[in-house]
């Protein structure tokens, strides 16, 4: 039988062990990416795009939340700045995703669209196109809160994902990977 | 000694912990021209949390982020919406995080019951102790075998 003095030592020892592995779960999930102590959640996972009319950056047609109600494919919705630095860390792997064919829909969030057009001139346009969002309004309809961020919209246009920082080499092939096969 | 101590009272009384809430408003003209509705707008304000900078209100934040809830709740405000209205159209896009005092539901039970837990933590272990000194039995006193040998390791 177990008595007082081993349940009195045993106790705090449990408690270190069991705080411990909670702490080093969450370590691990931060190396790896799954877990943002930061991290606004996003309540319009699960949910349809909300509805927007945006104008064009440059020449040609806008983007209107109503092509992306029911796009056939999955899409990808990146939000981006030419004043926002981790948006050039992610330009490479953006431009190697429209390289697999994969559709990427571009919001320039609160930028000047001189600015944003030279963003795309300088670091590549991955973008099948592109709307400017001058005021920041449909990026707050999205819950966004900095930039970049990436929203994963499947066939029937429920966003599925969202991404909030730069989407790096191990974010795509990890996660992104992963919807693709899932939504496919 | 006193000129120390009053010193420390001017310091602790000086400190940000008792000033009043300092607004961000850096632009008069953010502000709504009717008082009122002003300071409703300012108490929504207080009560939603700025997603940038997180642990501060959207009314005390300079991030833009926060500049542009502030702009959005005076219009809702204007608009005649309740209190009510404007903290959940920001929950439909930012969720309960974005509220600087959680609603009381399943996943923030811990949080709020943690209190409660930890007085009736504290409770029950004071109670143990208390009931094991009461139930505690005297010790017999020392044998005249013990004694000896007592006085044989402490003697001379």
């Amino acid at each position: 039988m177990i008595g007082r003095r081993q349940v009195l030592l045993g106790l705090p020892l449990a408690v270190a062990v069991g705080g411990g592995g909670i702490s080093y779960v969450m370590l691990q999930r931060m190396e790896r990416g799954t877990y943002d102590p930061h991290g606004v959640p996003n309540p319009l996972v699960g949910k349809p795009v909300p509805h927007f009319a945006l104008p064009p950056l440059g020449a040609g047609p806008g983007l209107a939340s109503a092509e992306l109600h029911h796009p056939g494919r999955p899409v990808l919705v990146n939000f981006f700045a030419s004043w926002c630095v981790p948006c050039v860390q992610e330009a490479p792997e953006l431009m190697a995703l429209h390289d697999r064919a994969v559709p990427i829909y571009g919001i320039a969030y609160k930028d000047q669209p001189d600015a944003a057009l030279g963003f795309l001139e300088r670091h590549g346009n991955p973008y099948l196109r592109v709307a400017t969002d001058l005021p920041g309004r449909t990026a707050i309809d999205f819950g966004l809160y900095g930039v970049p961020e990436t929203y994963f919209i499947d066939r029937g246009g429920i966003i599925r994902w969202r991404w909030a920082g730069a989407l790096t080499p191990d974010v795509a092939h990890d996660q992104l990977a992963a919807l693709m096969r899932t939504y496919a | 000694m006193k000129p120390v101590l009053l010193a420390l009272l001017a310091w602790l009384l000086a400190s940000p912990v008792w000033a009043p809430v300092a607004h961000a408003v850096d632009d008069p003209s953010e502000m709504l021209a009717n008082p009122v509705l002003e300071r409703r707008a300012e108490q929504i304000g207080d009560r939603l949390r700025c997603l940038v900078c997180q642990n501060e209100s959207i009314e005390q934040s300079s991030a833009g982020l926060a500049r542009d809830l502030r702009h959005i709740v005076r219009q809702k405000v204007t608009a005649g919406w309740t209190d009510r209205q404007v903290v959940a159209w920001m929950v439909a896009r930012y969720g309960t995080f974005v509220e600087l005092r959680p609603p009381f539901e399943a996943q923030t039970l811990l949080l709020w019951g943690a209190p409660v837990l930890a007085l009736a933590t504290g409770a029950a272990v004071v109670g143990i102790g208390w009931r094991a000194r009461a139930t505690a039995v005297p010790l017999p006193p020392l044998s005249d075998t013990e004694r000896a040998r007592l006085d044989r390791l402490t003697g001379p």
